[in-house]
């Protein structure tokens, strides 16, 4: 990364500001949504993943640079990404398992 | 050709090869093996609560407003890190240094919350070893916690020791501070999704 022309630094600093905002707001919308308790657990889950996707995208993109970055760093991440979905969707692949274990270990 | 020069190639100009200084794209495997060790743990989570009997409502035994506050927190030092970032591509040293001095402000708060509220979990007789609802938030949070900790010794150094680089090579040590942000950023990254799926769900 090259030092930046100032007036350029300074759109990247108001960007700055602008995401501290929206993430300051997210965060109280996913603690308010979670307070009041009405949604049914599935949804409660669906909204409180999708707020903090959102947060972390915000987080990625501008205080990581991500959305102007090189080839390089996107390929690692995409290579990362994939086993990082394959990890996370272990659990519901074997979820089989875990039924069929508990229909004959649990009374 | 100086020897200093060659032991440490491309600190500051970007590898033919990656297209960025080498410390950056060392910084980013990093953080994809990061992102695979709290994913495992994550995983973990997801499979040990979906297939447990009974888990506990994160909101009904743990403190949402001490979180909150935290994650308001960790929010605000990610804003004083790039900010930190920004005034050293401005020449800016002596702001810089306020908004690094900030941030570690900020994450001593965090650890400090953090210690009231592992105190009250031990006051009730709540240890790790309790139940695996317990096991997870002390291994997630705790984990978390001692990435801050490292954040914090970093950011000490660039503002203490380590801040004559400064004066030596002012564009590596304007690298170190992204490096350092980026790591900073994950963190936060982290605590982003801990918050909800521990404290909220």
């Amino acid at each position: 990364m090259s030092f930046a022309h100032p007036d350029e630094a300074r759109k990247h600093r108001n960007a700055y500001l602008k995401v501290f905002a929206a993430l300051a707001v997210l965060t109280v919308v996913t603690v308010a949504v979670a307070e009041m308790k009405f949604l049914s657990m599935p949804m409660a889950i669906a909204v409180a993943m999708v707020v903090a996707g959102t947060k972390a995208s915000l987080v990625a993109a501008y205080f990581m640079h991500l959305i102007s970055e090189r080839k390089a760093i996107y390929a690692t991440l995409i290579l990362c990404g994939v086993l990082f979905v394959a990890l996370l969707l272990l659990p519901v692949v074997t979820q089989g398992e875990v039924d069929a274990w508990r229909r004959t270990h649990v009374p | 050709m100086s020897a200093t020069a060659e032991v440490i190639p491309h600190t500051v100009e970007p590898h033919p090869v990656t297209g960025v200084y080498n410390g950056k794209f060392g910084m980013w495997l990093f953080l994809a093996s990061e992102i695979m060790l709290f994913g495992a743990l994550f995983s973990s989570y997801v499979l040990l609560r979906v297939g447990s009997a009974e888990w506990p409502h994160g909101y009904s035994v743990l403190n949402v407003p001490l979180a909150t506050v935290n994650t308001m927190v960790l929010i605000t030092s990610s804003v004083t890190v790039v900010m930190a970032w920004y005034c050293l591509q401005l020449n800016d040293f002596g702001k810089a240094r306020l908004y690094l001095l900030a941030t570690i402000g900020l994450a001593l708060v965090f650890m400090v919350i953090k210690y009231i509220e592992y105190s009250s979990k031990f006051e009730h007789h709540h240890y790790p070893r309790t139940n695996l609802f317990y096991g997870l938030y002390f291994t997630l949070t705790g984990l978390h916690g001692l990435h801050v900790l490292g954040g914090i010794l970093v950011f000490l150094y660039f503002v203490g020791p380590g801040a004559g680089m400064w004066k030596t090579d002012p564009h590596r040590y304007t690298n170190r501070v992204e490096c350092a942000g980026l790591y900073w950023h994950f963190v936060d990254l982290v605590w982003i999704f801990l918050f909800p799926s521990i404290y909220l769900l």
